[in-house]
């Protein structure tokens, strides 16, 4: 009786193992997921488009204290067809978000600047909605060497 | 009162677009660090921002220009770029406000050709 039972759990084991072994990549994924899940809800059902948008920022970063970057959208910027808003998430900060940004026919060109704090290497990505809901992005991987928010 | 860096055009021509910076003095704790002795540093951050033009002999709160929501990743002190069109006389009026009724206002007027 002991061996059959014996061999059940070995089988059993193996099988759990290969399980893990298999979800493992699949885990990775579900991370990378969570970026493109909060541009989908950004978005809020208009088709995502690569391309219109431009995220500079330093592909080698020293300082993830104070990281420069600038969105800048192409966009006629008129009544009728002009950028509503901007929206950059990160991957790998305590949190996903890092700013927001409401534009209007006033503003009268898309360009926005600003500094901001990066953890670790990882990915940032820009989101424009255009006045007609439709969506672009650009996503960016920056190399940091120096980190914000762990260390002081 | 935080100190504030607002470079704006105190004037343009009618229909220009002008780039505007604004800056403010604010340490923009996250809520992540901790402090020499161990404790967690309470968050305190800037959460919104907005700049709205309020054109000459007009009441009320004018129209909106631009504004940002900030969360922890904005660096300390934070400073803004945006852009504005210069379609009359007027005034900017720049805001902030935040955690522990963080709120301060700034006005610049600009006179157009």
């Amino acid at each position: 009786m002991q061996k059959p039972s014996n061999r059940r759990t070995f089988l059993a084991t193996t099988a759990a193992l290969a399980a893990t072994i298999v979800v493992r990549p699949t885990m990775l994924h579900a991370q990378d997921d969570s970026l493109a899940a909060l541009v989908r809800a950004y978005a809020n059902g208009a088709p995502i488009r690569e391309g219109r948008v431009k995220l500079d920022i330093a592909p080698l970063v020293d300082n993830g204290n104070s990281v420069p970057i600038e969105v800048v959208v192409q966009s006629p910027m008129t009544a009728r067809d002009y950028v509503a808003g901007i929206v950059v998430f990160n991957e790998k900060n305590p949190q996903r978000e890092v700013a927001e940004f409401v534009l209007t026919p006033m503003s009268g060109r898309a360009r926005v600047a600003a500094r901001i704090r990066l953890a670790m290497t990882q990915k940032i990505v820009a989101v424009a909605r255009m006045s007609d809901g439709s969506c672009w992005t650009h996503t960016v991987e920056v190399l940091v060497t120096l980190a914000a928010c762990i260390e002081d | 009162m935080a100190r504030t860096l607002i470079t704006v055009p105190t004037a343009a021509g009618e229909g220009e677009i002008i780039e505007v910076r604004a800056l403010i003095q604010h340490p923009m704790e996250t809520g992540y660090r901790r402090s020499g002795d161990g404790d967690m540093l309470a968050r305190d951050l800037i959460r919104r921002f907005s700049c709205r033009f309020v054109a000459a002999g007009k009441a009320g709160e004018g129209e909106l220009v631009f504004a940002a929501t900030l969360h922890a990743a904005i660096a300390a002190n934070p400073s803004l770029l945006f852009h504005a069109r210069a379609t009359a006389s007027g005034t900017f009026v720049f805001s902030w406000t935040g955690d522990n009724g963080f709120a301060q206002t700034e006005r610049s007027a600009l006179s157009v050709r």
